[in-house]
């Protein structure tokens, strides 16, 4: 099969650099950066980097700010997930990168730095240069996606063709090279999508997305209408060719174990914030903010003995009027006065996880947690063994208190959670005798 | 582990834990689903037929009251079809379903045909289409009571209300005068359960009822449905494609594959000692929110290609194409269900052999010893037509 070389070298494809050092140990080959960078690219700053960003929806009845103050980084070759429930803001976020928002949507503020330039306030036109060609979108729905009358290899040649100034032929062959390298067979490239599975398909959406060699590849729940083992086939591929083209990923889904299993880092969003954000290992292991706890023991896993699963309670907050605190106060078992009042500031912590909740002191409230009884042991983690440096203006004192392993199904939480909601934390099936009660 | 489900030894047809004198509510003989492929006015003319895809291909199952079997497939395996076929929404071509010991096929009239209909209910997966958005909930509800001419009005709005109640929306004379948009995606489903619910079924055929929904709903509605069992003895034939919710929910689980079941018994060993290399694959690549050890891998089956078309099932055991361990004998001649203890049953030639041991099949991370069983495996089949290049193992850059 077509090695990554093939892809690079000067003539075969629109990746080809003159200058930017061609051929590369598919190993060696880490991040983008040998590729041509924009012009006012700078080459120190990190590949992707959004401060602040706020989006809003203009609905007949007032606004709905579905992105409200997200910031986070993703580093090259770096796989990021981005998990939450509908509606939290996830997708948006991922369409605003590259500003493929619904027409009612808004970038309200905050900034977008993609090696360094601000894509925020870009026209139209000047975004074009950086969408597939820096950042390109993996859809749900591959079925719908692919335009239905065209043939699959003309849809990929397509991108080619008109970004990349290439002649017919040459990005009709760099189209069926792409298609080899996603594991569909050159022969196909003249099928039309009806006539390919629905795992084909979704690869031939992510050779597509791969067609102009982009930095970025953002998948927004690219797996979800799969069935399970050719969900694994196309997770396996992402990731093959993550290592093997030296991507950056965005991984958007609502299954956080696909995202256990994928992304180096998780960032959890709710109601449009983020609730927590670090390492995969980091988060899935010792979870700080109650709603990612929450989301982790709501999922069945098959690999473990237990099968209880947790009950988030309630629904998300309406958008056009969140709660004034905490947006997730209200279903949290462990609210305090002051989360109905004050939004929690992210505090990030020495191991590289970020939490938004007033359970975890910040520089200025250290002694909140001290004070807040019960609630307190309840705090996470094992920061002190795989420490890294502490964050800049984040005193060392601040993560002492903090530093305490608990499990996410430790007993002292499931009692809590049993203080609110008696079936909570139960198991699904209630003793051994009682299905035989029934009969 | 706290796992409480002991399972109960029973003779015959496995019940786990479900008393093994429960009677036996639903009944699959050999039940056969082939739909004819229809060629154009030439093929009608001379009478050339097309061939048959043969969704549902002989397939044994039996339910007991109060269990809940969950029928587990990809999509393209049966499970639906099977699930209609109970409901009686499609024809089967062959093979017997019994229900409380009537052969269903024998019921004639439209009298029989409702009285059924009012014992075995059927809940879809999408609530949002599932629901006409001019009724209100309590229209909804009630019109299964309408449409079999059951009860005066104040008798049907009573039993509306209880079944409301009974799937949580309290208070339900609240909720009865809304309309659809006005829910949320998990009191929909709620509604689609209420309306089931209102005819009093024993048998509840659930088409992956919560694939829709978020996770936090989600765990809101499985309980509920076990609440119901609990409460009203119901039996539900759960059809899911997700192993890992049929591991939360089910007493037995029964995997499918093209037509065929492939495995089945109670979770507990479907799960953690499946006999048939199809369900060990299915087990090994469900994701887990666990994630790996740092430097490690969980050791994945990923199987090269998909569920091939039902109009051209391959030869001998239907999955041979695609296994790993298939040997001559698979490819010509197709395995029964071997018992394997307690009500266990694989259709595998190496299920009575004890455990399987299946490769690691994870290009990602192949190593010499899979990297040869992938390329042998993607060589052997391609179920989309042209053989599948079989991944580059090349070291990821640890």
């Amino acid at each position: 099969m077509t090695g990554v070389q093939d892809l690079i070298t000067p003539e075969g494809g629109p990746g080809a650099s003159t200058d930017g050092g061609g051929l590369v140990t598919p190993s060696a080959i880490r991040g983008r950066r040998q590729w041509p960078l924009p012009k006012l690219a700078d080459p120190s700053a990190p590949l992707l980097e959004v401060e602040d960003l706020a989006v809003r929806f203009s609905l007949r009845n007032g606004s709905v700010k579905a992105v409200d103050g997200v910031s986070f980084r993703l580093d090259d070759g770096e796989a990021l997930g981005i998990a939450g429930e509908s509606g939290c803001g996830k997708t948006t976020t991922a369409l605003s990168l590259v500003r493929l928002l619904p027409a009612n949507g808004r970038i309200k503020g905050g900034s977008v730095k993609l090696f360094g330039i601000d894509l925020v306030p870009k026209n139209e036109k000047q975004l074009a240069r950086y969408r597939w060609r820096e950042i390109s979108i993996v859809f749900q729905g591959a079925m719908n996606a692919l335009n239905p009358v065209r043939r699959v290899g003309d849809q990929i040649a397509e991108p080619i063709e008109v970004r990349l100034g290439q002649s017919r032929e040459a990005s009709y062959k760099r189209a069926r090279e792409l298609l080899d390298l996603v594991g569909i067979p050159k022969q196909r490239a003249g099928a039309y999508p009806h006539e390919l599975s629905g795992g084909m398909r979704q690869r031939a959406m992510i050779a597509m997305a791969l067609a102009c060699d982009p930095a970025i590849v953002i998948g927004d729940e690219p797996t979800t209408a799969l069935d399970v083992m050719v969900q694994a086939q196309i997770l396996q591929l992402l990731e093959r060719l993550r290592h093997e083209l030296g991507l950056s990923l965005m991984l958007i889904t609502h299954d956080l174990s696909v995202i256990a299993e994928t992304c180096d880092r998780v960032m959890v969003m709710y109601a449009g914030k983020v609730a927590e954000e670090g390492p995969v290992s980091r988060v899935f292991t010792a979870p700080r903010h109650p709603y990612t706890r929450k989301l982790l023991s709501a999922f069945p896993n098959i690999h473990a003995d237990r099968r209880t699963l947790d009950v988030i309670p309630g629904a998300p907050p309406d958008l056009r009027t969140p709660p004034p605190g905490c947006r997730f106060a209200p279903r949290c078992s462990f609210a305090m006065d002051v989360c109905r009042e004050v939004v929690p500031p992210e505090v990030r912590f020495s191991d590289g996880v970020r939490v938004a909740c007033h359970l975890f002191p910040t520089p200025d409230t250290a002694p909140l947690v001290e004070a807040s009884g019960p609630s307190a042991p309840l705090v996470v983690g094992r920061a002190a063994d795989g420490a890294h440096e502490a964050a800049p203006g984040i005193p060392d004192a601040v993560e002492a208190p903090a530093v305490r392993a608990v499990d996410v199904r430790d007993e002292s939480l499931e009692a809590e959670a049993t203080a609110y909601d008696p079936l909570a934390g139960d198991d699904l099936h209630d003793g051994p005798a009682t299905p035989g009660d029934a009969g | 582990m706290s796992e409480p489900r002991e399972p109960v030894h029973a003779p015959g047809p496995p019940a786990p834990t479900v008393a093994a004198d429960a009677p036996e509510i639903l009944r699959l003989d050999n039940l056969e689903v082939h739909f004819p492929i229809r060629g154009g006015l030439l093929d009608t003319v001379t009478g050339r037929s097309k061939g048959v895809v043969r969704a549902v291909d002989g397939i044994d199952l039996s339910i007991r009251k109060g269990e809940i079997l969950a029928l587990v497939g990809e999509s393209g395996s049966g499970k639906t079809t099977t699930g209609r076929v109970v409901v009686k929404l499609t024809k089967q071509t062959g093979g017997k379903v019994t229900v409380h010991g009537t052969d269903v096929s024998t019921l004639w009239g439209t009298r029989q045909l409702r009285e059924y209909r009012r014992r075995v209910q059927l809940i879809f997966q999408d609530p949002y289409e599932t629901l006409n958005p001019k009724h209100t909930i309590g229209e909804f509800v009630m019109e299964p009571l309408v449409v079999n001419g059951i009860g005066s009005k104040k008798e049907r709005q009573e039993r509306a209300y209880a079944a409301l109640e009974a799937s949580g929306l309290r208070p339900a004379a609240d909720f009865a005068g809304r309309y659809p948009h006005e829910l949320s995606g998990g009191q929909r489903q709620r509604v689609v359960i209420a309306g089931a619910l209102v005819m009093d079924p024993e048998l509840v055929v659930a088409d992956e009822p919560v694939s829709m929904l978020d996770v936090s709903i989600r765990t809101e509605l499985l309980r509920l449905m076990l609440e119901l069992r609990r409460e009203r003895g119901l039996t539900y034939l759960f059809i899911t494609h997700d192993l890992s919710i049929a591991w939360v929910l089910a007493d037995r689980i029964a995997v499918m594959y093209l037509g065929k079941i492939m495995e089945i018994g109670p979770a507990e060993q479907v799960i953690r000692t499946p006999r048939n290399p199809y369900t060990q694959a299915l087990v090994s690549v469900s994701p887990s929110p666990d994630p790996p050890a740092e430097g490690e891998r969980a050791s994945r089956t990923i199987l090269v290609g998909e569920t091939p078309d039902a109009a051209h099932v391959p030869s001998g055991c239907r999955f041979h194409p695609r296994c790993p361990l298939a040997f001559d004998r698979c490819k010509v001649e197709e395995p029964p269900l071997f018992d394997v203890g307690e009500g266990h049953r694989a259709a595998c030639w190496l299920a009575e052999a004890g455990p399987l041991d299946l490769p690691v099949i994870d290009a990602v991370q192949a190593t010499g010893g899979s990297e040869a069983a992938a390329v042998e495996v993607g060589v052997s089949i391609d179920a989309t037509g042209g053989a599948l290049p079989a991944a580059t193992p090349d070291d990821p850059a640890a």
